[in-house]
């Protein structure tokens, strides 16, 4: 009898509980991997501590493992037990992933929200659709700051992209990143390859050996950096006279810390940041992700995340709306990397070229820093 | 008396044996007492092992299971034969230190391979792990998912036009399966949970149209697996188009057939000679005129056995061509530097940590057990604080703004303008590691110099030897355990290690351990971490191996 009452009472539970799931047919309960530091608080003042205002119930764990988020995803996916929800990786690594297929192709239209003047999100977002699998956040810039107490006197301060090259004009360290993207292009640059050639003459083997003979000539004068906040430390502590770094960086470097360094907007790269959704999520959790994508990425969202960090917003729809910087109270504008004063000269990384060669460069470029 | 002689007592196996000295000899029981014996010790030894069962279980599973994984992957080589079953089989007979182009039958079989994969969302990845042999897979492969639609559609469009009944899925579910299977495939709902029910096939269709069969049956397992949908219902690819183009135009003899459809079949059949068509070859061609060139092939024929030794000659700078293995270029030499640096920086770490861990030990085991412990606390500090405070630090220290070149500069023992450059080469890395894994080597010479008897140095001095005799005779053999101890597990650490040559390293201070973690976490490349993985595994069993051979790993003392 009493058993019964029990089994009873618990199936009735089940059923109340089984309604209320269905009734939001979403978890509740959400993974979000990003980069950390500045950029991950951005996305949390901007993106989600909104979102879970408008549902209490939510609850967001944040996971700061982008930086190797591809090789875990892989080795969850081989596990088969993957627990992100939602991994912001940048454009190249979202193309490996779709690649692999670690990462969910979707639909922009169905899963993105169209801009307030009616613009569908694939128009909005435009050539930054990068990858069948991939939903843009934000344009930053790979790009040169220098300190300003370095510049010899009587000269010019750095602002072409081929003073980094010129040891004579500008003596001091320089710091780059210590793989071929980026490095290779701006050697070419400045040996005399027209912008619009520069991968044909980089796909062959005389090309990347011009690149390579480019950079042998400040070799000697280079501290090679892996992650991004090497280059502010460098700058700050005065160790190198210029060096390259994502624009958000810098910027803090010289606005929050009101160090004496300027930006070298000269031939920026443009790459991209954004989402991917990992494939083969279960029902509830993909519809909580779609939710909550729909409301991250829409025009106000974007804009609302360059009050908090110097990064450009995907959107187009979202520029006209970019503000002030939520503590410093300066105009962030000036400070974007797509703002038409300091986008003069840029690139786009080619992320569908550097798919393909990025291997075959990597392997010369290593044995060349090696030797 | 009669009685106790026929209860069993203890030494009835005794007695037995006087009485009878062939038998063997009998436990109390009167079971050989061999057996019994035997049970009792399999006993004993079951126990033994349950107790250490968890631990047992434990390593197994979360150690050596996963490193067995991982080290499997630098020979496997799955994926291409996987991918592309067919083109591996037909591109069994082509050449490929000729020159010439692969037959149109490998075209074809490439077709149907990598249509299907492109369907499965496989081909992109299959481009991702050529792109390691072959630039420019990568992009290839992505490109022709999309282009071989295209080739196929040519076919669907004219059949379409043809009949509109064509473009219904339905009317090829009548065509291509059995009855039987029609009444359960329209018979099934989605919302049940279960998969559509298995295709079967028409009897003698297979016969009379096997191409278009074996694509069609791709089709449906895809639909009813994949994709959960029922394949009576759904439109088929433009894959099964082809196939079907194929059948009609090799001579299909359709007039036998009598099932249903037969008029749109024959009206199709008598049509097909006339549709426009390209070869496999030049479809391919257009997709990328890489397909129409023989690397491709090569490198799609080298990779496509189960098995590869490709992995390890790429991480001995080496490369598979059709010709045999072959060393890189050059300029693309980077392994063999990498293992030999790491191989001697090691050393020099290790050396270095001897010379400044011996001394420390000394005066440790020397002092008073109360300074002793004080001091050893100063040794284990740093041991404490996290890995990457201590190699930070050193940045601090190092560096040409840092600490050390400011006071160098401040006594004008160094010019303003010419710094010492102390980090990012090989210097730093030493520097940063001698530190980190000082205590390594000093804990283990501390513990065997703690139990060398100092009567033994003055015992020494007394027969009339000079404080450089008492220690090298008489005190330093006796350490030898210690600074093996401490060796092997700084060295074995060392040439692992990855922040530190990370962090301080530069380019001409970083390791192979480097690299490892590149291919693990950037390029994806696991086979190729793998391979060096097993590599500094067997260099370090060999290391081992060596020394047990040359000073025994008896004497190894950890305390």
């Amino acid at each position: 009898m009493k058993l019964t009452k029990t089994l009873l009472a618990t199936s009735a539970l089940t059923v109340a509980a089984g309604a209320a799931f269905a009734e939001s047919h979403m978890a509740s309960e959400m993974t979000l991997v990003s980069w950390g530091g500045a950029y991950q608080n951005s996305q949390q003042k901007a993106y989600s501590e909104p979102y879970m205002e408008m549902h209490p119930d939510v609850s967001i764990v944040w996971d700061e493992s982008s930086n190797e988020a591809v090789a875990k995803l892989r080795a969850m996916n081989e596990a088969g037990n993957v627990t992100w929800d939602l991994v912001d990786v940048t454009a190249g690594d979202a193309i490996r992933l779709c690649d692999e297929g670690l990462a969910m192709e979707y639909d922009p239209e169905e899963l993105l929200a169209a801009a307030p003047d009616g613009t569908s999100a694939e128009d909005d977002f435009g050539d930054l659709l990068v990858s069948d699998c991939f939903i843009p956040q934000i344009v930053y810039s790979t790009t040169f700051g220098y300190r300003t107490d370095m510049v010899p006197e009587g000269v010019e301060p750095p602002n072409d992209i081929c003073d980094v090259f010129d040891l004579e004009t500008y003596p001091g360290k320089r710091s780059l990143e210590k793989r071929p993207i980026n490095t290779m292009e701006w050697a070419l640059l400045c040996d005399g390859v027209a912008k619009d050639d520069i991968y044909d003459v980089l796909e062959t083997d005389e090309g990347q050996d011009q690149a390579l003979a480019k950079l042998d000539t400040i070799k000697d004068q280079v501290i090679w950096w892996s992650a991004g906040a090497d280059t502010p430390q460098l700058l700050a502590d005065g160790e190198i006279f210029m060096g390259s770094t994502y624009n958000g960086r810098l910027f803090s470097v010289i606005e929050e810390q009101d160090q004496p360094v300027a930006m070298m907007w000269d031939a920026q790269v443009y790459d991209l940041d954004g989402w991917i959704i990992p494939a083969g999520l279960p029902e509830e959790r993909l519809a909580r992700v779609k939710d909550f994508l729909k409301f991250a990425t829409d025009t106000q969202r974007l804009a609302d995340q360059a009050k908090y960090i110097s990064y450009g917003p995907a959107r187009a729809s979202s520029a006209p709306l970019v503000g002030q910087h939520a503590e410093l109270g300066i105009d962030m504008a000036p400070h974007m990397p797509t703002d038409p004063a300091n986008s003069e000269n840029t690139f786009l990384q080619n992320y569908s070229w550097w798919a393909d060669y990025r291997d075959d460069i990597d392997a010369k470029f290593q044995a060349w820093l090696a030797q | 008396m009669s009685n106790a002689s026929e209860a069993p007592t203890p030494d009835d196996g005794l007695k037995l044996t006087d009485s009878e000295n062939t038998g063997p000899v009998l436990a109390a029981d009167g079971t050989p007492l061999k057996r019994s014996l035997g049970r009792a010790l399999r006993r004993q030894k079951l126990r033994a092992l349950m107790l250490i069962a968890p631990l047992l279980i434990f390593v197994l599973l979360t150690f050596i299971a996963p490193i067995a994984d991982m080290l499997f992957r630098s020979v496997e080589n799955q994926i291409v034969s996987e991918t592309l079953p067919r083109t591996v089989v037909a591109l069994d007979d082509w050449d490929s230190t000729t020159g010439d182009l692969p037959s149109e039958a490998v075209y074809e079989a490439a077709y149907y391979d990598i249509f299907i994969a492109a369907e499965r969302k496989l081909h992109t990845r299959l481009g991702s792990r050529l792109n390691y042999e072959l630039t420019g897979a990568s992009s290839l492969f992505r490109k022709s998912g999309r282009g071989l639609d295209d080739l196929g559609e040519v076919y669907q469009d004219q059949f379409e036009d043809l009949n509109e009944a064509w473009e219904d899925g339905e009317t090829w579910a009548l065509l291509m399966g059995s009855g039987d299977w029609q009444d359960k495939a329209y018979a099934w709902e989605k919302s049940s949970g279960d998969l559509a029910p298995k295709l079967e096939l028409r009897e003698g269709i297979e016969e009379l149209l096997p191409k278009t069969a074996a694509a069609y049956s791709s089709f449906a397992n895809f639909v009813r697996v994949d994709d959960g949908d029922n394949p009576a219902t759904e439109d088929p690819w433009s894959l099964v188009y082809t196939a079907f183009w194929q059948d009609l135009t090799g001579g299909a003899n359709v007039a036998s057939y009598s099932g249903p459809e037969a008029e749109l079949l024959m009206e199709a059949a008598n049509a097909a000679s006339g549709f426009e068509s390209t070869t496999f070859a030049e479809g391919f061609a257009d997709i990328d005129k890489d397909w129409a060139s023989t690397p491709i092939w090569q490198t799609i024929k080298t990779y496509s056995p189960k098995y590869t030794s490709g992995y390890f000659l790429n991480s001995v700078d080496m490369q598979k061509t059709p010709d045999g293995p072959e060393l890189r270029d050059a300029n693309e030499r980077i392994y063999g530097i990498l293992f030999k640096r790491t191989m001697f920086m090691s050393m020099v770490i290790t050396i270095s940590c001897i010379m400044l861990g011996y001394p420390v030990a000394w005066i440790l085991a020397n002092l008073p057990a109360r300074t002793a412990n004080l001091l050893m606390i100063l040794v284990l500090l740093p041991f404490w604080t996290s890995l990457l405070v201590r190699t930070s630090a050193w940045k601090v220290m190092l560096q040409q703004q840092g600490v050390i070149n400011d006071v160098l500069v401040w006594l004008g023992l160094v010019g303003d303008g010419d710094r010492l450059v102390m980090i990012n080469n090989q210097f730093g890395t030493i520097v940063a590691m001698t530190h980190i894994l000082l205590p390594f080597m000093i804990l283990p010479l501390y513990s065997v110099m703690q139990t060398i008897p100092p009567s033994y140095l003055r015992a020494a001095k007394s027969l009339g030897a000079t404080n450089w005799t008492a220690f090298w005779r008489v005190y330093f053999p006796q350490s030898v355990p210690g600074i093996g101890a401490g060796s092997i597990l700084v060295f074995i650490l060392s040439i692992g290690y990855y922040i530190t040559p990370e962090i301080v390293g530069g380019t001409t201070g970083t390791f192979i351990s480097n690299r490892i973690a590149y291919h693990i976490s950037s390029s994806l490349n696991w086979g190729l971490a793998a391979a060096l993985g097993t590599i500094l595994l067997a260099v370090v069993m060999i290391l081992y191996w060596a020394y047990d051979k040359i000073v025994g790993i008896d004497n190894v003392k950890l305390g």
